[in-house]
C-alpha cells in the first residue's frame, strides 16, 4: 500500500507559553520551540504499522519553509521511507484551502492509496484532510481512531464520536483519512535515529514543479484571513491563591470543606 | 445582505441538537434582519417531528427524507447539501464530529469560504464576514476576514451563542426530490458503544482530575493520593488517555465522559473547550497549574500557580494530619 502521510512544523504548546506580540499581528515566536503536530506522529505511526504488515511504502510530505524540512527527516527516523518538502515563497500566507490545493498537486503527481493526516493541529483549524479529499474527489473520513485493512481495495475504519463512542465504517480505497491522537502509541526518536538520516536527500518543489498558477495560493489566493491575534477577555477569572504552599493548602482546605469537597 | 443563511439541524431520536437553537442565534449575529432557514436530513418519523419542532424556532425548513440519510454519514450529507444549497449560501453548522467531517469537503464542493470553530461573530464589512477563532488551546484569540461573496460554511462552536428563545410559525419545504442519488463509498456499519471502565466518574461528587501537567505516569499516584484522602475519584484529561496512563473510562470532555459533580480539582489541566464541554453543573472548581495563562484560569473558581508535583503531595499530607 501506498501511503502518504501529511504532517506540519508548528510551536509546541506543552512547552511554550504563547504570548501576543506587542502590535497584535502574530504570536511572539523567536523564543518558541516547534516540533512536529503532535496528530501527526500517531498518523505516521500508523502508515508505518500499515505498511509494515501488508507492505508498501510511506512518503511524508509537508507544506512549509526551509525548517520544516527538520520534521520530515524526524518522521524518516521514525520509520517513513521518504520525504518531500513543498516550499516557495509563493506559498506563503495560504490558508487552509491553499495549503489543501498545494498537496494536491503534489498527490497528482503520484499514486497513493491512503493519504493520511493529523486530525488536527494547535495553530490550526481541522480542515486540510477534508478540503483536500473533496479536491481529489475521493471519500473521506475524520478523526479516525481505528484502522483495519479489509483489502487492497476496502478498508474498515473508526471515526471517534462524542462521549468515547466509536463510528465504524467501510471506505474505498484511495481515501483520505485524518488521524486522531490514541490511535497508537508513536515510536520514540532518539538522536541516533536521526542522525540516520541526515543525509537522505529530501526533494523541495515549488509552483512550477506542481504546476501551480500564480495567486491561487498563498496570501493572494486566501479568502479567509487572520487580522490579528489578542488574548481572549478574561471572563471573572479565578481567585488566585498566593502566599506560602502552607498557606495556600490551608486556605484550600478551608474552601475545599465548605463546598463539600473533603469528604 | 442578499445571500440566504442556513443552519444544518443535528438530532437524534426525533430531537433537535441544543446547537439547533444556537445556529440561529449566530445567524442573526450575521445579519440580524435574515429570514434564517433550517435544513433537516433524515428518515421516517423522527425527521418529521424533528421537522415540526424547528418550525416553531426557524421561518423556513427544508426537509430532505431519503432511507439512506437515517444515520448522518457525513459523506453522503455533504452531497444532499451541495444539490439543495443556492449559490451564495452561507451554511451554519455545529462544530462537533460530524461537522469536522462535513464542512472543510463541503466548502470546497460550493467553493464557498469555511471558518471552522466560529467562537464569535462581529458582522459583516463589505464582502468579508467578520469572525473570532481560537488557537493553541484557547490561549489565544484571532480576527478572522473571510471573504464571503461566493458563500461560506461556518462551523459553530456550541456553547458560543445562547439560545435566545427564538420563536417562529415556520413553514416546512420538502425538498426530498433534489437530494441525489445518496450513493457513497463510505458505508455506515454500527456505533460502538464507549467501554465501561471500572469506576463510574460520572458518580462522584468529587473529581480529583489529572492533565498534561502530571507530567510521567508515576506520578498519577499523587493524584489519587489526595483522591483517597478526601474521598473523591481521580478522572483525566485526553493527553492521560492518549499516553495510556489511565482508561478511558476516566476522561472528562466531549470525547470521553460528562460529569456533573460538586467539585473539581484540575491538576495540571489546561482547560481546552473539548475538556470543558465535559464538565457539566457549575461545580466548585479549583485549578492548579505551572502556567498563570492556562485558560482554565478563566473558568475556575479558585486558582493556584505552582508546580503540582510539589504542591499537591503537601496537600494531601495536611488533608490527613487534620483527620
Amino acid at each position: 500500500m501506498e501511503i502518504l502521510v501529511c504532517v506540519k512544523r508548528v510551536p509546541d504548546t506543552a512547552e511554550n507559553e504563547i504570548v501576543v506580540n506587542s502590535k497584535g499581528t502574530d504570536i511572539e515566536r523567536g523564543d518558541l520551540v516547534y516540533s512536529v503536530n503532535e496528530w501527526d506522529n500517531y498518523a505516521v505511526e500508523e502508515a508505518i504499522q500499515i505498511r509494515d504488515n501488508v507492505g508498501g511504502s510511506v512518503t511524508v510530505v509537508t507544506v512549509g519553509d526551509a525548517d520544516a524540512e527538520e520534521i520530515l527527516r524526524r518522521e524518516m527516523a521514525m520509520g517513513a521511507d521518504k520525504g518531500i518538502l513543498l516550499s516557495d515563497d509563493a506559498f506563503n500566507g495560504s490558508d487552509g484551502k491553499g495549503i489543501a490545493a498545494i498537496l494536491q498537486a503534489e498527490i497528482a503527481k503520484g499514486k497513493y492509496d491512503l493519504i493520511l493526516t493529523g486530525a488536527q493541529a494547535d495553530d490550526g483549524a481541522a480542515q486540510v484532510g477534508g478540503m483536500l479529499a473533496a479536491m481529489l474527489d475521493m471519500p473521506y473520513a475524520s478523526l479516525v481512531n481505528k484502522i483495519e485493512i479489509v483489502s487492497d481495495k476496502v478498508i474498515k475504519v473508526g471515526r471517534e464520536i462524542e462521549g468515547g463512542n466509536q463510528e465504524m465504517s467501510e471506505i474505498d480505497l484511495p481515501c483520505v483519512l485524518s488521524i486522531q491522537t490514541g490511535i497508537n502509541e508513536p515510536r520514540y526518536v532518539g538522536i541516533r535515529g536521526i542522525r540516520k538520516v541526515a543525509s537522505v536527500e529530501i526533494p523541495v518543489h515549488g509552483p512550477a514543479d506542481l504546476g501551480i498558477a500564480a495567486g491561487s495560493v498563498g496570501a493572494a489566493g486566501a479568502k479567509v484571513k487572520r487580522v490579528d491575534y489578542f488574548v481572549p477577555p478574561m471572563g471573572e477569572g479565578a481567585e488566585m491563591l498566593e502566599g506560602s504552599s502552607d498557606e495556600i493548602a490551608e486556605k484550600l482546605i478551608e474552601l475545599l470543606k465548605s463546598k463539600g469537597g473533603i469528604k | 445582505m442578499t445571500q440566504q443563511i442556513f443552519a444544518y439541524i443535528s438530532h437524534k431520536n426525533g430531537s433537535a441538537d441544543d446547537s439547533a437553537f444556537e445556529l440561529i442565534v449566530a445567524a442573526k449575529k450575521i445579519d440580524s434582519s435574515a429570514s434564517v432557514t433550517a435544513i433537516v436530513c433524515g428518515a421516517g418519523a423522527e425527521l418529521d417531528a424533528v421537522c415540526t419542532a424547528m418550525a416553531g424556532v426557524y421561518p423556513e425548513v427544508w426537509k430532505v427524507a431519503n432511507p439512506a440519510l437515517s444515520y448522518p454519514n457525513a459523506e453522503i450529507l455533504r452531497g444532499v447539501l451541495v444539490n439543495i444549497l443556492p449559490a451564495g449560501a452561507i451554511t451554519l453548522v455545529p462544530h462537533d464530529t460530524f461537522g469536522m467531517d462535513l464542512s472543510p469537503g463541503l466548502s470546497i464542493k460550493l467553493n464557498a469560504a469555511f471558518i471552522p470553530d466560529v467562537v464569535g461573530i462581529e458582522g459583516i464589512d463589505g464582502a468579508n464576514l467578520k469572525a473570532i477563532r481560537q488557537e493553541f488551546g484557547g490561549q489565544i484569540s484571532t480576527h478572522i476576514l473571510c471573504d464571503i461573496s461566493a458563500g461560506a460554511v461556518l462551523n459553530v462552536r456550541s456553547g458560543c451563542f445562547l439560545s435566545d428563545d427564538s420563536k417562529a410559525s415556520g413553514t416546512v419545504v420538502d425538498k426530498s426530490g433534489q437530494s441525489g442519488d445518496c450513493k457513497t463509498k463510505r458505508r455506515f456499519l454500527e456505533v460502538v458503544a464507549a467501554e465501561v471502565g471500572d469506576v463510574d466518574i460520572t458518580k462522584s461528587d468529587v473529581l480529583v482530575s489529572v492533565g498534561r501537567g502530571i507530567e510521567d505516569q508515576e506520578n498519577i499516584g499523587i493524584a489519587q493520593e489526595l483522591a483517597d484522602a478526601i474521598g473523591a475519584v481521580v478522572s483525566c484529561s485526553r493527553p492521560i488517555v492518549d499516553a495510556k496512563w489511565l482508561e478511558k473510562a476516566r476522561q472528562v470532555g466531549t470525547s470521553g465522559k460528562t460529569v456533573k459533580p460538586k467539585v473539581y480539582i484540575a491538576l495540571g489541566i489546561s482547560g481546552s473547550f473539548q475538556h470543558m464541554g465535559g464538565i457539566k453543573g457549575n461545580p466548585f472548581m479549583v485549578a492548579v497549574n505551572k502556567n498563570p495563562k492556562a485558560p482554565i484560569f478563566q473558568v475556575a473558581d479558585i486558582g493556584i500557580v505552582t508546580d503540582l508535583l510539589e504542591f499537591v503531595p503537601e496537600l494531601t499530607e495536611k488533608i490527613k494530619e487534620m483527620k
